[in-house]
């Protein structure tokens, strides 16, 4: 049989091509472009190659930046995932209860990140914060503005407390798709609470859990509004995770080929870690199917 | 291995019962004799799952007890009561392997690793899955995980007492012959006390020595096949038992005779003078054709089903079915039928009537 040929379809397409080209395509060719080359203002550009990569790569400044910002989401990973499943095997099941618990869960979730940043930033202060006078007062040495310990408890608490419910809400959607007869089974099998939850609830939640840590990932690596509230990256450069240094670099010294070069690797770093995770997660389904 | 005891047991879902509605399981007092298999039959809703779940511990029955060899074990946690259960649905553990599946019961009751070993080998030869024993159990097939639940209930050797809560249904007709095969095997070896949900009349009459039939939260009627076939206690049993179920007919009864709307039918024994509301019950396998003599009946439409044909038919206006030989000749007027006499029951009221002077039959605990 004959194909037919019909180049109108092709009109079909451009609205799509016009919408991804205004909002992803040419913005990501402009990094690009300013990330080989070199200006001075007037839309003059001096071709500089592959420099401000390799400046960026032999200075400490974004190896110090990337390595705070691994270890922040690192910490705040291992604090929400354990936490929001704990918070989410405590929820009731049914019942009025069920649904207050899912209401003042999702709060946390409905407040934008610069509010959440500025409740914090009041809530620890220690002239007049609830939290950082009451420290204070207890004799504690609490100063996020001046100590680094300090700076960085307060950033991820309010992490914590921010995006633990996400982690909870999604670890409790996997819960309750867990039908009644598992529960059953594995009291006549005289199975522990731990086992229980090793070999029924754990399994059943790992899909939604993998989504859960990949999100959470992703956005803690990218963040930016609430340290920059709260501490704006400090004491010195304290809590100057990768978004802020680049924010500086770009807006605060104006060096906009070092920084374009800086976004380029931030860009790749997220996207091979996110790939990377992806792979891991499926074979890891494959597997286990197929073995 | 135990004989379990139901003493006044009831029980309802609501806080408050107050009529008779309210009670998911009617009052029931039963002994399950040890040893035995039993099948629950009956339809969808009709409490058959709530009295399993209560033999297993899994929920507190309202009112009553139920012991154990003579231990009141009424508010025993499941742990305590040494029970197997395989659900509807399969229940696996995705993550373990075939052989961590079924050692799980043992290992939990701590257990010596060699005996779990013979055990769990013992267990994967019978339910034929010695070369998968060291696969996951995870994307396996619904029956395979079916037969793992079956072995996980019967790993361990001394439970009081196997409950089935409708395991085959999500299983394909032809694994199913061959599960219910094992399952009748398995019981003949190890003479543990079944206990076999269905609503499956086939599958509840070649399972059990005796079946428990059930109906709106009641059981109606307790016997072997072979009882609930010839002597249904309750319409119900008559209607649900057999295919199609038996015919009822509005009568009056005196004495040997019963009157079905002007005509004279004899019963081949004395039933008195019953009150109530009189039907008479016959099966479809009981009713013969005729020409002439007996009641004349209307044939609507004739089922061939391969070994033998079913007659829907009307007589006197209520709708009878007739199961007639495959050479049998069916006239389409004038035809009659006759019910064997010593084959029709009476029923006043739904409940069964006992002629007087017989000695066989049984009432329904």
């Amino acid at each position: 049989m004959e194909k037919t040929v019909n180049h109108k379809a092709w009109f079909l397409v451009l609205p799509v091509l016009i919408l991804v080209a205004f909002s992803a395509v040419i913005p990501l060719m402009t990094v690009v472009n300013y990330s080989v080359q070199d200006t001075f203002g007037n839309n003059v550009f001096f071709w500089a190659g592959l420099d401000w990569f390799e400046q960026l790569l032999a200075s400490d400044r974004m190896w110090n930046a990337l390595q705070r910002q691994l270890v922040f989401s690192g910490i705040i990973l291992a604090i929400e995932v354990p936490l929001g499943i704990f918070v989410a095997l405590n929820m009731p099941k049914k019942g009025f209860w069920a649904s207050v618990c899912l209401v003042l869960m999702s709060l946390p979730l409905l407040i934008p990140w610069n509010v959440v940043g500025t409740i914090w930033q009041i809530f620890a202060r220690v002239d007049i914060g609830l939290l950082g006078y009451t420290l204070r007062s207890l004799g504690i040495n609490y100063n996020y503005t001046q100590d680094f310990f300090a700076a960085w408890t307060t950033v991820i608490v309010m992490d914590v407390w921010h995006w633990t419910s996400l982690v909870a809400l999604l670890a409790y959607a996997g819960l309750q798709s867990i039908p009644d007869a598992y529960y059953q089974a594995a009291k006549i099998d005289q199975a522990s609470r731990w086992a229980v939850f090793r070999y029924i609830e754990l399994p059943k939640m790992s899909g939604v859990l993998m989504i859960a840590i990949l999100l959470r990932f992703m956005d803690s690596f990218m963040i930016y509004t609430e340290p920059f509230v709260v501490t704006g990256g400090g004491p010195g450069n304290a809590t100057t995770f990768l978004s802020i240094d680049l924010v500086k670099m770009a807006l605060g010294q104006f060096d906009l080929g070092p920084a374009a070069a800086f976004s380029i690797m931030y860009f790749l770093v997220i996207l091979t870690i996110s790939y990377v995770f992806y792979i891991v997660m499926t074979n890891l389904d494959k597997r286990d199917g197929t073995q | 291995m135990a004989q379990i005891t139901l003493k006044n047991l009831a029980h309802s879902y609501l806080p408050n019962p107050s009529q008779e509605d309210d009670w998911a399981l009617k009052e029931i007092d039963h002994v399950w004799r040890d040893g035995e298999a039993y099948a629950l039959l009956g339809p969808s809703g009709c409490g058959k799952s709530t009295l399993l779940n209560i033999i297993s511990g899994l929920l507190i029955p309202s009112q009553g007890s139920i012991l154990f060899n003579g231990n009141d074990v009424t508010e025993a946690p499941t742990a305590q009561r040494n029970i197997a259960q395989v659900f509807q649905f399969p229940v696996v553990y995705d993550t373990m392997t075939v052989r961590e599946n079924l050692a799980f019961p043992l290992k939990n009751r701590g257990l010596d690793a060699g005996i779990i070993k013979e055990r769990v080998e013992r267990i994967g030869d019978m339910i034929g899955m010695t070369d998968q024993l060291d696969r996951k159990a995870r994307g396996l097939a619904a029956d395979a995980k079916q037969k793992i639940s079956l072995g996980r209930g019967m790993v361990r050797e001394d439970v009081n007492a196997l409950l089935f809560d409708e395991p085959l249904t999500v299983i394909d007709p032809h694994m199913k012959w061959q599960l219910r095969t094992q399952l009748k095997e398995l019981h003949r070896q190890f003479g543990h006390t079944m206990i076999y949900v269905t609503h499956d009349q086939t599958e509840a009459l070649t399972f059990a020595d005796r079946v428990v039939v059930m109906h709106d939260g009641r059981v109606v009627q307790i016997g072997t096949p072979d009882e609930l076939f010839e002597r249904p206690e309750h319409t119900f049993v008559g209607y649900f038992i057999g295919s199609p179920g038996m015919n009822f007919l509005e009568c009056s009864v005196e004495g040997e005779t019963a009157t079905v709307d002007g005509n004279r039918i004899a019963l081949g024994s004395d039933y008195g003078r019953p009150s109530g509301r009189i039907q008479l019950g016959v099966r479809p396998e009981h009713v013969k054709l005729s020409k002439g003599e007996g009641l004349p009946a209307t044939i609507d439409r004739v089922e061939d089903v391969g070994r033998h044909r079913i007659v829907r038919a009307r007589v006197l206006g209520a709708p009878l079915n007739i199961i007639a030989g495959e050479g049998e000749a069916i006239a389409t007027d004038g035809q009659t039928v006759v019910f064997e006499p010593g084959r029709v029951n009476i029923y006043s009221d739904d409940w069964r009537v006992e002629p007087h002077g017989s000695s066989v039959g049984r009432r329904a605990a």
